[in-house]
């Protein structure tokens, strides 16, 4: 046996393998002349797999940084440093923190390797276990931790989805008028809002229906109810998808009819409202009847249109056409004359 | 109490003994809530309301329900279950076994939060153990000792396990070792999810 400098000592193949399972035993001119378990279980891994023993260093490792590492004079300068090396001929290119450091004998060196922040990758396209690394090793800890943490994010994201659908069914409710499902007051104002402050045109009906009073007079308020869903059904069969439906009071109702401001087509629809109004409604043997009248206005009268006074002028015309006899719809006019529908 | 307790005891609850069971539990308790979140955090009163129930409506012990809820915790297949992360811990019961002093800070390290026993293993030889549980949550030894059965299983050692009661530290679960390789472990590849 070979005397060793002092405070050096000896180790055999074995013992550095259980502390290091992925080091490279390296002679003095650059080859390979033994490497770690785990090393070697990798790089039989590998599609080209060879062995890895005889090998020179420099051929099959690229030596990134530093940079010019290139024999095992620049290797021995730069001895105790992080490197990075990836290893050549891999079909992904396995990328590898090392470090090296000179045997006492000064017959060559010993360089340690390991997977860095590739580690979880490493492990499962190479199936590696446990045993593949030393027991004083993290791995098998950071491991467990990107799985926890995994089920964690999950486990969040869940919960983010639960309550944003619980937020969005609350918002839904809180636009919707409860015994009609048509939109509320609130839902309006926002709707009107949104439309007035991006100068979309658009049409406003108020309609306000006429003897409801009568029918839960003498029938009861469950009668005037179903009259109320039977009314809600007939003014979204009569309007469009996209027009904006709210129950704004007891039996009142505004639509908004975005991009609709000819005249011509808005009395129609007001027509057609009233027409689908007028047909008997039958609720428990009873026949129950009502009609509406109307009040509309067109934002293209104003500058700027504002909600608030749109509603009132609505609400102006609304009740021209019930002085005029109910059943009928009329137009805010901008100088005051109100033309009949 | 973390929500990830409460909501094992929910689901545990719900999977045995069914949903009507569960319903039950919920009025029993008066809860005043429907069901937990395993991410939100719960007055710890609730956790004690629901196990109270649970025994009531279920005419079980709690000593039984608890060991019940450490084996089903254990053994619930999703890919990232508790079995896999617990198998994380250690190549056999053994080292499972000494590792379990770690757990609360291995819970800490993913959920800062999470609150578990605490854990003290003594080693007796010959393969006899015991471990000493502190948590405010009494009986939180028939927790531990219904993980420890499923964990065993899990890594096909054959174990003795005995609850030893309160005493003025914890509660004492002895842990008898009487085959490490009793029967073949279930498969656990580190870097496979859900194997």
């Amino acid at each position: 046996m070979s005397k060793l400098p002092p405070g050096s000592f000896a180790l055999n193949a074995d013992a550095l393998n259980r502390m290091m399972p992925m080091h490279v035993r390296l002679a003095a001119d650059g080859r390979i002349i033994g490497c770690g378990s785990t090393l070697a279980k990798l790089l039989d891994n590998l599609p080209e797999g060879q062995d890895l023993i005889g090998r020179d260093l420099f051929d099959t490792f690229e030596l990134r940084r530093p940079s010019g590492l290139a024999s095992m004079a620049d290797l021995h300068v730069h001895a105790g440093e992080k490197l990075h090396l990836t290893l050549r001929g891999a079909g992904r290119p396995l990328a590898f923190r090392g470090l090296a450091v000179d045997l006492a004998d000064g017959a060559g060196m010993i360089l340690n390797l390991s997977f860095g922040i590739g580690v979880v990758d490493a492990v499962r396209s190479h199936g590696l276990t446990d045993g593949d690394f030393a027991a004083t090793d993290l791995t098998v800890e950071m491991l467990y931790l990107v799985e926890a943490n995994t089920g964690a994010m999950q486990a969040l994201r869940g919960l983010a989805q639960r309550l944003e659908g619980a937020k969005q069914a609350a918002e839904a409710q809180a636009l919707t008028d409860t015994l009609t499902g048509l939109r509320n007051r609130r839902a309006l104002s926002l709707v009107l809002a949104q439309l007035t402050l991006g100068k979309s045109p658009f049409g406003l009906m108020h309609i306000d229906l006429d003897y409801f009073k009568a029918v839960n007079d003498s029938f009861g308020h469950a009668a005037g109810d179903h009259v109320l869903r039977r009314v809600a059904e007939a003014l979204q069969s009569e309007t469009r998808g996209h027009d904006t439906v709210a129950r704004v009071g007891g039996d009142e109702f505004v639509i908004i009819l975005p991009g609709l401001t000819e005249t011509g087509r808005l009395d129609a629809i007001a027509r057609r409202i009233i027409e689908a109004l007028t047909q008997p409604i039958r609720f428990e043997g009873q026949t129950c009847r009502i009609s509406a009248s109307i009040g509309i206005t067109i934002s293209t009268q104003y500058d700027p249109p504002e909600p608030d006074r749109m509603q009132q002028d609505a609400d102006e015309a609304l009740y021209a056409s019930k002085r005029a006899g109910r059943g009928q719809a009329q137009f805010h006019g901008s100088d005051g004359d109100r033309r009949r529908a | 109490m973390h929500g990830l307790i409460n909501r094992s005891l929910q689901c545990f609850l719900r999977d045995t003994y069914g949903a009507a069971a569960w319903d039950a539990v919920v009025r029993e308790a008066a809860l005043g809530l429907t069901g937990f979140e395993s991410m939100l955090t719960y007055d710890d009163a609730l956790t004690e309301q629901v196990i109270d129930a649970a025994a009531l409506v279920l005419r079980r012990s709690r000593e039984t329900l608890l060991e019940d809820l450490g084996t089903y915790i254990v053994n619930q297949d999703n890919p990232t279950s508790l079995r896999r992360l617990l198998r994380f811990s250690g190549v056999n019961f053994t080292d499972f076994l000494n590792a379990m002093e770690e757990l609360p800070e291995r819970g800490r390290l993913v959920l800062p939060d999470l609150d578990l026993p605490d854990l003290e293993l003594a080693d007796h030889g010959g393969g006899q153990f015991s471990l000493r549980c502190r948590a405010p949550l009494p009986g939180v030894g028939h927790i531990v000792m219904g993980l420890l059965r499923a964990m065993a299983d899990d890594y096909g050692a054959l174990v003795l396990l005995d609850h030893l009661g309160p005493d003025g530290g914890g509660e004492v679960v002895t842990i008898r070792i009487a085959d490490k390789a009793f029967t073949p472990a279930r498969p656990f590849n580190l870097g496979v999810v859900g194997a």
